[in-house]
């Protein structure tokens, strides 16, 4: 079990440095939308007992992360009708190193971090991290409003990751809660991303500085 | 009684989608309001009411923001009944359904007592506050509420991750991991100290980020400044507070664990840095709705600063919540009736308010001079409190600086203040249609009555509620 564990967060790495190195936001969006959809197998994989609420939470997850999100993004990005690359503050290939060294610091870090049990031994918490810090790398470095999205998609991921490790903390309740509040925040973010390109003719962040001292 | 204050606010909202009459519709929000402050009262003089389940539970902070958002739940949707009929043009189906959404979610976040849940009602916050600061479908607003929307959100999903962390702390010491807040207080002296550290830091930052704490101040500027004004009220007013009460618990389970000399360091930085990032923004500030938002900066700061002063400054820090939300209330919604008036929020064009709008304008005058720390006004006592508490602990580097800092942002507000005030209308507004009238001057005047009224006696049921949480906070389970 651990190393199909192991396997599917090492995937899951490997997509992070994915996201960061394409230039197409549909093929972006696409990657983190795989990304979400492998998460939700995690709690079928880390836990020896099988529950339901285990069960649902992990279907629930699949479905939100893997399916429609992706789907609200991609029709966001269809209305917007822009040009779909991500434009980014840094080159591709520079965000991609960044990507590596964030994964190796977590790596690094993670081995040094006072962790529980054997179960811990895998590879969720620097997994964990790595998508956090990547997550913040495609926040900063992205100027597309559509694009710093997905930096909050993959920042969730690893904090999603995280949770993996408390499952008996977080009640189905809090777990579905959690699910639809990143559920109805993207939608909200992506109409308010449909006004922006309407008012500015553009999605491109670097305009709304308007409101400044 | 959890769920009635919970699921009440909602219905109204699914209410307010249903209702096709424009006109008829922000009448549900006073309705609602007034409904919702029975149940609050009600709910605070019978303590069996106050424990639902394990999760829901009323504790003596919880009491305190509960009434607080309640009151000024109340106030704001009265104006806003009178601020939605003068845009009648505009459909305010969205914004009447959000802002009983809001109140709901504000609601469950004083009761929760799981983490993890209060996570979800502190995000659904955003969520719900997030249209509301668009109404005006201007390019600014837009601007504002892409800002929150986006800073908030990662901001929260920080505090998601402390919130895991907090969980890791207790499992990492072997015991069962859990998130209930009376569990964790329980078992704070045996959590994981590093684990509670980090946890707490993440939170800081996170909450923080929701509460408007220097550096992760830079979307409250700007949506306080752009949202229609009853809801920048209740944002300052209510929602801060929220983020506030979260912090709060978060400081009471490391205090729990012996922990507290840590998270109390952090907080006396982020608040003494708040203040003075509010203060530099401050002066020569030509915009008066944007020195109302840093003056929420400013006070989350001070909010901050008292907690992490800690012991004798508790009580005025307390005090200061509700101080600081009516008379922000009061400013927010005179703020407004100026701004409509003048169709501008620079003080190059808002000269003579006092001669042009002489109700909203002495209110707005009266509401600088109490926020910034004049008696006889009710921030003067909670302020008074907190620095007499700083002096009671022996911080007296911290008290002069905090000392200080009040001057800084005296002078700044006063300065743009007195270009707002004096002078001679410009020609051009001389005649404008606008009047104060019913709607938009008695919630105003009812706030003030708030303001002078705490500034004179604390009532004796708000003062033992105060105790109570001063005893509760001190006390270990």
């Amino acid at each position: 079990m651990t190393n199909l564990l192991n396997a599917i967060l090492v995937i899951v790495l490997v997509l992070n440095l994915f996201a960061l190195g394409t230039s197409r936001i549909l093929a972006v969006i696409r990657t983190v939308a795989f990304q979400g959809a492998l998460l939700g197998l995690i709690p079928l994989l880390a836990h020896e007992h099988l529950t339901i609420p285990a069960v649902l939470a992990a279907m629930a997850a699949m479905a939100i992360k893997g399916i429609a999100i992706p789907a609200i993004m991609i029709r966001a990005l269809r209305e917007a009708q822009i040009k779909r690359e991500v434009e980014p503050l840094i080159g591709l290939l520079p965000s991609i190193i960044l990507g590596a060294l964030a994964t190796a610091f977590a790596l690094l870090v993670s081995d040094q971090l006072p962790l529980a049990g054997p179960r811990d031994g895998s590879l969720l918490v620097p997994t964990s991290l790595a998508t956090v810090l990547v997550g913040f790398i495609l926040l900063i470095t992205r100027f597309k409003a559509l694009s710093q999205v997905v930096g909050y998609l993959v920042l969730d991921n690893g904090i999603f990751i995280f949770g993996m490790l408390l499952i008996e903390a977080m009640p189905l309740v809090v777990e579905m809660g959690v699910l639809l509040d990143l559920f109805v925040g993207i939608f909200v973010i992506c109409i308010i991303v449909n006004h922006i390109n309407r008012a500015f003719s553009s999605m491109d962040t670097r305009r709304l500085v308007s409101l400044k001292e | 009684m959890a769920f009635a204050l919970i699921i009440l606010p909602l219905l109204a909202a699914a209410l307010a989608v249903v209702v096709p009459c424009n006109r008829r519709r922000p009448w549900l929000l006073p309705s609602t309001g007034l409904a919702h402050l029975a149940l609050t009262v009600w709910a605070l003089t019978r303590p069996d009411l106050m424990v639902t389940t394990s999760w829901l539970v009323l504790d003596p902070p919880g009491r305190i923001i509960l009434l607080l958002v309640s009151v000024l739940f109340l106030i704001c949707s009265f104006y806003s009944v009178g601020y939605l009929q003068q845009r009648q043009q505009r459909s305010n189906r969205v914004f009447c359904a959000c802002l009983l959404a809001f109140l709901g979610m504000m609601s469950l976040v004083t009761w929760s007592h799981h983490l993890g849940l209060m996570w979800v009602a502190i995000e659904a916050t955003t969520l719900a506050s997030a249209p509301l600061i668009y109404f005006n479908h201007t390019q600014h607003s837009i601007e504002a509420t892409w800002k929150y929307l986006l800073v908030c959100s990662v901001g929260i999903a920080l505090a998601l991750l402390g919130t895991f962390f907090l969980a890791y702390a207790s499992l990492h010491q072997g015991l069962q991991s859990t998130l209930l807040f009376e569990d964790l207080l329980h078992d704070a002296p045996r959590l994981s100290k590093s684990w509670l550290h980090a946890a707490f830091v993440l939170l800081l930052v996170g909450y923080g980020t929701k509460m408007g704490l220097a550096p992760m101040h830079t979307w409250l500027p700007d949506a306080h400044s752009e949202a229609p004004s009853p809801v920048s009220a209740l944002l300052s007013g209510a929602l801060l507070p929220c983020a506030f009460l979260a912090i709060l618990r978060i400081y009471h389970i490391c205090h729990a664990a012996g922990e507290d000399a840590y998270p109390s360091r952090l907080l006396w930085l982020v608040g003494l840095f708040s203040m003075a990032v509010a203060g530099v923004f401050m002066v020569g500030q030509r915009d008066f709705k944007r020195m109302l938002a840093y003056s929420s900066v400013e006070h989350m700061g001070i909010l901050a600063l008292g907690l992490g002063i800690g012991g004798p400054a508790l009580f005025g820090t307390m005090l200061h919540v509700v101080n600081h939300g009516v008379t922000k209330c009061l400013l927010f919604l005179s703020a407004g009736n100026i701004y409509h008036t003048y169709g501008s929020k620079s003080t190059d064009q808002v000269r003579g308010v006092i001669r042009l709008l002489p109700l909203s304008g002495s209110l707005f005058l009266v509401g600088v001079l109490a926020i910034t720390g004049s008696p006889p006004f009710a921030p003067f006592i909670s302020i008074f409190a907190i620095l007499n508490g700083a002096f009671d602990a022996g911080r007296f580097v911290t008290a002069g600086l905090f000392l200080f800092l009040l001057l800084v942002v005296f002078i700044g507000m006063g300065a743009t203040l007195l270009q707002v005030v004096q002078g001679r209308p410009p020609a051009e507004v001389r005649h404008t249609p606008y009047r104060d009238d019913v709607l938009s001057a008695v919630p105003i005047v009812v706030c003030l009555a708030f303001v002078l009224l705490l500034g004179l006696v604390i009532p004796a049921p708000l003062n033992a509620m105060i105790h109570d949480v001063v005893h509760y906070l001190e006390t270990q389970p």
